[in-house]
């Protein structure tokens, strides 16, 4: 099962034993949730192309104690919004739930309007904010259930990409997949595969984020055994260095940022593409953590 | 009364040396009119889950909002005082999380209104009797949004919601919005104008029953309505008088 088939799957649940949520779709996934249209039809609405007043409309909602959940591709749902997701509900300090598709270049044929790397650095900005990268369809079912009624606004990031294994997620919490000593890595989300097969023989170890924001300090302060600390993103590099070097403050620590260079993305082609042009193939990441440990 | 109001309000922009009074005096009458006889709204109560619900879009216009809660006992008279300080409860633009009485944090313009929407459809799906009224301003028209949300609200035809126009004509020295009446009807809104100064008007259009669309009331009004020095003149829109020409100000207020 793919993500968006584990999203329809888990918001009908949803919709079927809490009353308050209301899904508000931007013309995508209709006919994914068809079932939900005819089942909850006074709490599912394809809304139409305009989300900036889909976001404050939701926020409206949120106002009389229903939980929207917001569903469309994550330019528009991030980059377009910015100031309704600052202001409705940051500002306003209102629980609500965006959910989009797309991440850095899922839609890669369709070029740079639907590409989306910059969504967590940009929602990291915004105080408040929660923000999830689920990395399989089963993660994304338990973080949505640990945290869509839990009153914050959450951003949850989903990927055509999945990891192979699922691991027992929890919302806030990183999860340390093996332990090593050379070195620390940090594998965001559905980067994780790409990183355990770079990471093969090499003596590191792996903890796993699924919750970027806000960030689990204490599992990186607890398993960091060396000062070498490599971050791997699968959105714009970087953004979760302050975080990392505040975590590990005052113990003197060298970074190593792997992710999508910044640039504007203006290629096509399939995602795969993009992977391997922007050095984001495990043997490609594997190269750059060898080069940073042993160099 | 409205004279004391509009004291307030300017003494208020004085003292602080902040708030945007032209537009305050603008939607006064409507606010004063709305607060009296329409909302079904309790000042010991604010939050009670069927009041009458009033979302101030042009969160700029705070001033006229503020002296309005307080005469209604929303909170202490004597917190006016404090507008504009760093710790105050009031600010240059509303914040829900701090006035009692405040439905939305609104100041970016075209966020309020798409907000209000959202609260109709919400009441709508909660079964809630209650009745939202959303404040826009004709400069606050410019802003797509209020126009993706006239085509929301009409589409999911919300009869619980009635849009004012504050039509100050603050568009006429920028870009011309025209006849909100004619647009909002092509937007599937029952629209009448009136008289934004005028109780009586006022009071006949916010109480006009609407039960298949939603209804757009355009409210002609003077930017500065009530303070011959300040009226229709674009050089007070964000201008707080000087303290000692206060008295003069006030001297003159009708």
């Amino acid at each position: 099962m793919n993500m968006r088939q584990q999203l329809v799957k888990t918001v009908e649940s949803i919709l079927a034993q809490d009353e308050r949520l209301v899904l508000l779709l931007g013309d995508i996934g209709v006919f994914g949730f068809r079932k939900a249209f005819k089942s909850f039809f006074d709490r599912v609405y394809n809304i139409g192309i305009l989300e900036q007043s889909t976001i404050s409309l939701a926020a409206g909602l949120s106002m009389e104690s229903l939980i929207p959940v917001v569903h469309t591709i994550a330019p528009f749902i991030v980059e377009r919004c910015l100031e309704q997701l600052k202001i409705d509900f940051c500002y306003q300090k209102l629980g609500g739930n965006f959910i989009s598709v797309g991440s850095s270049y899922d839609y890669a044929a369709l070029g740079c309007t639907h590409h989306c790397p910059g969504d967590v650095g940009i929602l990291k900005n915004l105080p408040g904010m929660e923000i999830i990268l689920p990395g399989t369809a089963g993660e994304l079912d338990i973080l949505f259930r640990q945290v869509y009624a839990n009153n914050n606004p959450t951003y949850f990031r989903l990927s055509e990409m999945q990891n192979s294994a699922e691991h027992k997620v929890n919302f806030g919490k990183a999860e340390v997949i093996k332990q090593g000593e050379q070195a620390t890595v940090i594998a965001v989300g559905p980067i994780l595969d790409a990183v355990i097969a770079a990471c093969k023989e090499i003596d590191a170890t792996i903890l796993y984020y699924t919750t970027v924001i806000p960030f689990d300090a204490d599992t990186l302060k607890k398993n960091a055994v060396t000062a070498k600390i490599i971050l791997c993103e699968p959105y714009y590099s970087g953004v979760l260095s302050s975080e990392i070097l505040h975590a590990m403050n005052p113990r003197p620590i060298t970074l190593e940022c792997i992710g999508i260079p910044y640039k504007m993305l203006t290629n096509y082609g399939l995602a795969a593409d993009h992977d391997d042009c922007l050095g984001l193939t495990s043997s490609k990441i594997r190269e750059k953590i060898v080069e940073f440990i042993y160099a | 009364m409205m004279k004391e109001l509009r004291r307030t309000i300017i003494s208020m922009a004085t003292n602080s040396g902040e708030g945007h009074i032209p537009s305050a005096l603008s939607i006064l009458d409507i606010l004063w009119v709305l607060y009296d006889r329409i909302l079904k709204i309790d000042a010991a109560n604010p939050k009670s889950q069927t009041r009458d619900r009033f979302i101030l879009s042009k969160g700029h216009a705070s001033l006229g909002l503020y002296a309005i809660l307080a005469k209604k006992g929303f909170f202490p008279w004597a917190e006016l005082e404090n507008f504009g300080k760093y710790n105050s409860l009031l600010g240059g633009h509303p914040d829900r999380n701090k006035v009692p009485g405040v439905e939305t944090s609104t100041g970016s313009l075209g966020h309020g209104f798409p907000m209000s929407v959202g609260i109709a459809l919400g009441l709508r799906i909660k079964k809630i009797h209650s009745k939202v009224f959303v404040l826009i301003g004709d400069g606050e028209a410019n802003e797509g949004t209020i126009w993706e949300s006239a085509l929301l609200a009409a589409h999911h035809n919300l009869s619980n919601l009635c849009c004012i126009v504050d039509y100050n004509h603050s568009t006429d020295r920028a870009l011309k919005v025209g006849d909100m009446v004619s647009k909002f009807k092509a937007f599937g809104w029952k629209s009448f104008s009136i008289n934004g100064h005028d109780h009586e008007e006022i009071y006949s259009a916010l109480s006009f029953r609407h039960d298949s669309s939603p209804l757009a009331v355009v409210a002609e009004t003077i930017k500065g309505y009530g303070c011959k020095i300040m009226e229709n003149n674009p050089e007070w829109h964000h201008k707080s008088p000087r303290k000692e020409d206060l008295p003069a100000i006030l001297e003159q207020l009708s």
